[in-house]
């Protein structure tokens, strides 16, 4: 029998590797990839509590946050094919994140 | 049984994810993401949510790593020459920030195991097709719609964004 | 439960979402520009009418308690709504002016004010993401709308990968509280609620994420370059409505899901971020010469009074809250609007404020519209920028919160310099060179002096023995 602590601490790994992820990597794409296995992080806390619940709500969130990942990802990939159109790069260090 | 279940998956979706974060080679990170999106569909199984499991491995593993595989390769991202090369004041930044909130976030789920000692019983009924059908197209309807609303504006915001050239009015009239 | 009695509540969102399906449709089918502008028009139109219908409405919860409708809920959609009206209108010339003018725009701010309606409404917390989602989904887009220079898709791409990174945050935030007490309907969690380090953590993440969405310091760097990237009449529309609509959330979520619960004491924190927001997003206004991301900075300084209004945490302060942001959305429209009307004159970079230089003189009415806006958004009398912000710092001491109070008034004061100083370029400098402003379309000139006579009326209305705003807004709570 596995106890609930163990995924949610699962969870809480995983969204941190993303943050990281996010925090360090260069790369726009690899980026968004670190905030698809943050969404993805979440939704493992989401369908434990469902099931420790035994209530639906959690499961149907992570439904709709599924669809929210996935719109995000289209519209994040359709804005760095813009950009690469412009620049060729998608290293976000040329794009200055934190200017006055 | 459920346990080495559990520890192989667990150990699997670490191990992918640090992969994706310290691999120079983006394709590979792709590849490490859908196996790391395939443990966690495991991990769904195990925790009773049988329709999400299948969610996750067609539309997450399926649908949304192909559209990342195809921009990579559109795009012929290059490999990030060097991750660590040298010492950067940002990356200790970033490493104790996500320390602090890791040790938050680990510090308040203290507890929770004596709230909830086990997995529901009625947990295998809970998660099925039909009942999750049911309360989607009653409880939840405006959310679904509003989720109809959202996918159809990233389509078409997508396509204004990417499209290299849109015809404007006067070029038509 | 009746569905006809719960999309009646629910019914200027359903329009606009209806509007936006068709506005694509008649893209789809190369349906002329101007056509698809005045359908966008005519429906908001209708939405507008809706909501001001229910702002007297009764209220309650709809869709199995999914969203709320009458009071607060009602008049945040009725603020998005107008935002979005006025923001459209004020758009098609410009967008023609600097050739970008899509088709597919208008859905996309149809879709975007959707999103709004359903976050402002929500009365759960599935229903806060969603509108959460299809708002920023649809704002990410229209930021990346000038994608052929570099500031327009870089903006996008900053404001993209930030917006997705928080959504992490908020998404979190939802999944612990949900732990916590195994509910999303606000009601439920707040009964069901106690001040465990889960419920504790839950909400701290939650309002990382809220304090993203309103650019509240230390969560605002993404502000300025995308206010700087975006078409200037989307930027309004960036700042007003979709502002507005998370600040009601903000409000329903502290004022529903977290009010009673025994050693969840959100003031401090509230207090410290307004105090932040408020100092930083007015220095940095400070040394602004691009007249965008001075109106940027000066945006998040607002936001800082808004938080003064919610730290407060009374009905009087809520009740401030609420009038501050019918202020802001009129005022703000308004200087953008002329900001737009400026910038479609290529003759100069009219986001700098140096070419400013004797622009008041070249087209009189566009100069004195400008200057009453930004009196407004300074904050004096008789414009309602000025009873916003009293409102808002009076509930704020009666609160017992002077020192925020204080320091509130102090950065406002401090704000009057860079206000003040684009009205001197506009009065009191010499033009560098000679050039003819383009005229301004009735429509696009119209709906800002209407804008400049609401700032007025509603900053002289409280003299007049009528039923005012703030007494309606005031029976909310």
């Amino acid at each position: 029998m596995v106890e609930i602590d163990w995924y949610l601490a699962l969870s809480a790994i995983l969204f941190t590797i993303g943050a990281l992820g996010v925090l360090i990597r260069r790369n726009a794409v690899v980026v968004l990839m670190c905030i698809e296995l943050m969404l993805n992080a979440v939704n493992i806390s989401l369908v434990s509590f469902a099931s420790y619940h035994g209530d639906i709500t959690g499961q149907i969130l992570v439904f709709f946050s599924l669809s929210v990942a996935a719109a995000e990802a289209v519209v994040g990939l359709a804005i760095i094919i813009a950009i690469f159109r412009n620049n060729l790069s998608v290293d976000i260090t040329r794009i200055n994140l934190l200017r006055w | 049984m459920a346990t080495y279940a559990f520890v192989l998956l667990a150990v699997l979706a670490i191990a992918t994810a640090l992969g994706i974060v310290l691999n120079k080679n983006t394709v590979n990170s792709v590849l490490l993401l859908v196996l790391n999106l395939l443990s966690v569909a495991g991990l769904y199984l195990l925790l009773q949510a049988q329709f999400l499991a299948i969610i996750q491995v067609v539309i997450y593993a399926g649908a949304i790593m192909v559209l990342f595989l195809f921009v990579i390769m559109l795009l012929n991202v290059d490999d990030e020459e060097s991750l660590f090369d040298k010492f950067r004041i940002r990356y200790l930044l970033a490493f104790l920030l996500v320390v602090v909130v890791f040790g938050q976030i680990l510090y308040s789920l203290g507890g929770v195991a004596e709230m909830l000692p086990e997995i529901s019983p009625e947990m295998a009924q809970v998660g099925t097709v039909e009942a999750v059908s049911e309360v989607m197209y009653t409880n939840y309807l405006i959310p679904f719609e509003m989720t109809a609303i959202l996918l159809t504006a990233a389509v078409v915001g997508a396509l204004l964004i990417a499209q290299f050239k849109i015809k404007k009015d006067e070029e038509d009239e | 439960m009746d569905y006809l009695y719960d999309l009646n509540t629910f019914l200027p969102a359903t329009i606009m979402a209806a509007a936006g399906l068709v506005a694509i449709l008649m893209a789809a089918y190369k349906a002329r520009i101007g056509n698809i502008f005045n359908f966008t028009i005519v429906a908001l139109v209708m939405a507008l009418a809706v909501s001001i219908r229910d702002l007297f409405g009764p209220d309650g919860t709809a869709f199995f308690d999914m969203i709320a409708y009458g009071g607060t809920a009602a008049f945040g959609a009725f603020l998005v709504t107008l935002g979005t009206l006025f923001c459209v209108v004020i758009s098609r010339d410009y967008l023609e002016a600097i050739d970008h003018h899509y088709r597919e725009v208008y859905a996309m701010i149809l879709f975007g004010s959707t999103g709004m309606v359903g976050l402002a409404v929500s009365n759960d917390l599935i229903m806060l993401f969603l509108g959460v989602e299809t708002m920023s989904i649809c704002l990410y887009v229209l930021a990346g709308l000038i994608k052929g220079e570099k500031i327009g898709a870089e903006s996008a791409l900053k404001y993209v990968l930030l917006g997705a990174f928080s959504t992490g945050f908020l998404l979190y935030g939802i999944a612990l509280i949900y732990g916590a007490t195994g509910a999303t309907s606000y009601a439920v969690v707040a009964g069901a609620a106690e001040a465990t380090p889960l419920f504790l953590a839950g909400t701290a993440l939650l309002l990382v994420g809220f304090f993203f969405k309103i650019s509240a310091v230390p969560f605002h760097m993404w502000t300025p370059d995308v206010y700087q990237g975006t078409p200037t009449t989307l930027t309004a529309y960036f700042a007003t409505a979709s502002k507005a609509a998370s600040f009601i959330a903000l409000v329903l979520v502290l004022s529903r899901m977290i009010p009673e619960i025994e050693g969840v004491e959100l003031t401090q924190l509230l207090q410290v971020i307004a105090i932040l927001t408020m100092i930083v997003g007015n220095l940095i206004a400070l040394v602004q010469d691009n007249v965008k991301r001075m109106l940027a900075y000066s945006s998040i300084a607002h936001a800082g009074y808004i938080l003064v209004g919610l730290a407060a945490g009374t009905p009087e302060g809520y009740t401030g809250v609420l009038y501050y942001l019918f202020a802001y959305t009129i005022m703000n429209i308004g200087a953008f609007g002329v900001i737009a009307y400026y910038e479609r004159n290529h003759a100069l970079d009219f986001t700098d404020v140096h070419n400013y230089a004797g622009l008041g003189y070249k087209f009189p009415v566009m100069g004195v519209l400008l200057s009453v806006f930004l009196f407004s958004l300074i904050g004096i009398p008789p414009f309602v920028g000025f009873l916003g912000k009293y409102y808002v710092f009076a509930a704020a001491v009666n609160a017992g919160l002077v020192t925020l109070a204080v320091i509130g008034v102090l950065a406002s004061a401090a704000s009057v310099f860079y206000y003040l100083r684009v009205m001197v370029y506009l009065y009191f400098r010499e033009p560098h060179k000679e050039y003819q402003l383009v005229r301004p379309g009735a429509l696009f000139k119209y709906s800002l002096i209407l804008l400049g006579i609401l700032t007025l009326w509603y900053g002289i209305e409280p003299i007049f023995p009528t039923d005012s705003l703030i007494e309606l807004i005031s029976t909310y709570y």
